[in-house]
């Protein structure tokens, strides 16, 4: 251990010179290979074997993305290979089948469960080289010093256990991380400004009978619940403990007021999948819904008017992070190490950003935008010149604003986190009351 | 040949579809009696054996509410099936004299089906919405002055769209019954008197009650099962039976799912039965 350390620092300084120096160019790919061949500290001796490595990670659509595993190829030389599930599948399997992958995609609400169940092992920071740039939501939970702590499964709370082979979480940062965040954001409800034609700036609006048979909500009950939390709270009409981990009364609380709502025929649909959401929106038959972002840019590519609106109540905030499998470990356990540190590394980071979506450590995605692109994306300025997306799609025209506007803007007003309730059963059954009554 | 080897030889010859009903029909049909009967927490499904499944699925108001919904949709829809199928089957086989028309026109019936059944459900979507072309052109006519909104995203869409997609299969067994009447019935029926619609009670429709009972069993089961049109015409809002089986798979649930299905296969064999015994299909065929 000690001689790695030792080692990781007589490589780094003079490796990484070089590597500032390549990123500037366009060979910027040659750069991550070497720096990130420098960070295990074996860049040599296991250069050859290591392209032999496959590591299996599955997740999520969302992360799943397949230009990340042909970049790895392309920089480190192994194998990814990606399986995209939805997230229930997601827990089930890292609980289940555990020599079925070697890299879990999960999120942290998933995470708070999936974990104890000791399928993954957690990863020493000390190997992380870029660590100290993780955005400081995933180490204290405040993204400034002064910010208050999100209700929810703010992942934070399970970002660490208290040792190698531990999995309880521990209180306070250790150095034994369960995930490495990967992507986040903060939700809200999207809204057509042109068929409002108002100012809307609290959750409440979403019950309001002005949008009578005009609003709609997504149902998938985890989430759906927490926006109908956030909805009642912010009328008045029921205060919680923790939006995330609500008491079976004020679950029936909140389901009695959305039905109350539905019966009155206030909802028009409910929408499981990201195109329902995008439909309902484009075609006028919803006005005020709850809606993700990349939903929020499809709306506006059809060349209608669509807003993320953000709410003084808040953000509902989701994140994601990649953990280790348990049996991991020698060749292997490195080659996902060596992954870990090029996620950090910024080309990804870049790429989620440019999707409208964060990256764990901002600082170094920074390196891989134009001033512009992260001036849109992250400080919430005016776009100088067209926003591309990843994929070289023109996304948004010279003189557009961010939403919500910047990193600190969105991610500090965050009020509770996607989680998994202790009442979760119940929870579930009276949300099929809702959608049956 | 002998008797036992004859035997043998029967045996033989149902073994293949013995065996394809084993594995594809018995085996996971007991699987689905016996996860039932299964606990779960939220990843993992329990090897157990409980009744908390079923108690809970038939002791909440809820299910009754999906199973009230579930026979309301299907028995609008065996309606108005039968209804347009039974007249389009007459049609095809009493009016339509030429054998070629005769099938020119079925073919033109089926055509739909080329298509995939989603597809054919979706493109209800931006006709009947807020701003679709119905309510563009009853808002242009000047016969309302404000869209309908009932038309889409409500029990009416759903069983508009049932009855588009399942009344052929309502036309093809009643058509078939009416091609074998034999048609000197019919003339006997006219010689002696008997008006088209005294021809019709008495004859044409005791003679394709086989169709009929065949019809409606496709229709029913098929709309007692039914998840998605459910889900896309009510807009999420309605539940049907099917649906719930379908999210409670979704959230992992599968011995609550397993209980659900097999509560609902048990209703849908007691309605077959039930029809099976107003209509002896096999005497009939």
């Amino acid at each position: 251990m000690t001689t790695e350390k030792s080692k990781l620092k007589s490589i780094l300084p003079g490796k990484d010179v070089t590597r500032r120096g390549f990123l500037k160019g366009a060979a910027a790919t040659a750069g991550v290979a070497i720096g990130s061949g420098a960070i295990t500290g074996f860049p040599t001796i296991w250069a050859q074997n290591i392209k032999n490595v496959t590591l299996r990670q599955f997740g999520t659509g969302v992360s799943n993305i397949n230009a990340v595993a042909d970049k790895v190829k392309e920089d480190l030389g192994f194998t990814l290979q990606m399986t995209a599930l939805d997230s229930d599948a997601v827990a089930q399997r890292a609980v289940t089948q555990p020599n079925s992958f070697d890299i879990a995609d999960i999120e942290y609400w998933i995470c708070k469960k999936v974990f104890p169940a000791g399928t993954l092992q957690p990863m020493d920071v000390a190997k992380i080289k870029n660590y100290d740039k993780i955005s400081p939501l995933f180490i204290t939970g405040k993204l400034t010093p002064d910010s208050k702590i999100a209700q929810g499964t703010a992942p934070h709370k399970v970002g660490f256990v208290e040792g190698p082979d531990s999995t309880d979480f521990a209180s306070a940062p250790t150095q034994w991380m369960t995930l490495i965040p990967t992507i986040y954001n903060a939700d809200t409800l999207g809204i057509r400004p042109d068929l409002i034609g108002r100012p809307i700036n609290s959750w409440a609006e979403l019950l309001n009978p002005e949008f009578k048979g005009k609003a709609s909500i997504l149902n998938i009950p985890a989430i759906g619940i927490m926006d109908a939390a956030m909805v009642s709270e912010a009328m008045g009409e029921i205060t919680y403990g923790d939006k995330g981990n609500m008491t079976q009364e004020e679950i029936n609380k909140t389901i009695a007021l959305m039905i109350e709502a539905k019966r009155a025929g206030q909802f028009r649909a409910f929408w499981k999948s990201f195109d329902e959401s995008v439909n309902l929106m484009a075609s006028g038959e919803v006005v005020i819904q709850s809606m993700w972002s990349p939903a929020i840019a499809a709306v506006r590519s059809k060349g209608i008017e669509c807003k993320y609106q953000p709410l003084k109540e808040g953000y509902r905030a989701w994140g994601g992070g990649i953990g280790l499998a348990k049996h991991l470990s020698g060749l292997e356990l490195e080659a996902a190490y060596e992954y870990i540190n090029w996620y950090l590394s910024g080309w990804v980071g870049a790429y989620l950003n440019r999707q409208g979506y964060y990256s764990a450590a901002p600082a170094t995605a920074q390196k891989f935008m134009s001033d512009d692109e992260w001036g849109y994306w992250m400080e919430g300025k005016e776009a100088q010149g067209d926003i591309m997306s990843p994929e070289g799609k023109v996304m948004e025209k010279a003189g557009a604003v961010r939403d919500g506007g910047s990193y600190e803007e969105r991610m500090g007003h965050v009020a509770c986190w996607n989680s998994v309730m202790d009442e979760n059963k119940h929870m579930v059954r009276k949300w099929n009351e809702f959608i049956a009554a | 040949m002998s008797a036992p080897n004859s035997k043998r030889g029967s045996y033989f010859l149902i073994t293949p579809m013995a065996l394809v009903f084993a594995i594809f029909l018995v085996i996971p049909l007991l699987t689905i009696v016996v996860v039932s009967f299964w606990d779960y927490d939220e990843y993992r499904i329990l090897p157990d054996f409980i009744f908390e499944n079923y108690s809970y699925l038939l002791g909440s108001s809820v299910t009754w509410q999906i199973y009230l919904n579930t026979f309301k949709y299907a028995a609008l829809t065996w309606a108005f099936t039968l209804g347009i199928g039974f007249t389009v089957a007459y049609f095809l086989a009493f009016h339509v004299r030429s054998l070629t028309w005769q099938i020119i026109l079925f073919m033109v019936c089926t055509i739909p089906f080329w298509t995939s059944n989603i597809i054919r459900m979706i493109s209800w979507i931006p006709f009947l919405g807020r701003n679709g072309l119905l309510n563009q052109a009853l808002m242009g006519t000047g016969i309302i002055h404000e869209p309908l909104e009932f038309l889409l995203f409500s029990d009416f869409a759903v069983v508009l769209a049932d009855v588009h997609l399942y009344t052929l299969f309502m036309v093809v067994p009643i058509f078939n019954s009416m091609m074998r009447i034999d048609r000197s019935l019919i003339e006997a029926a006219r010689d002696n008197g008997a008006s088209g619609w005294a021809t019709l009670r008495h004859i044409i429709v005791p003679l394709s009650k086989p169709g009929i009972a065949i019809g409606s069993i496709f229709v029913i089961t098929v709309v007692m099962g039914d998840f998605i049109t459910v889900r896309l015409m009510s807009g999420g809002q309605s539940a049907s039976v099917g649906l719930q089986i379908s999210n409670e798979i979704g959230l992992l649930q599968y011995p609550a799912a397993a209980a659900s299905a097999v509560v609902l296969l048990i209703t849908v064999l007691l309605i077959v039965t039930a029809l099976l015994r107003l209509v002896d299909i096999r005497k009939e065929l």
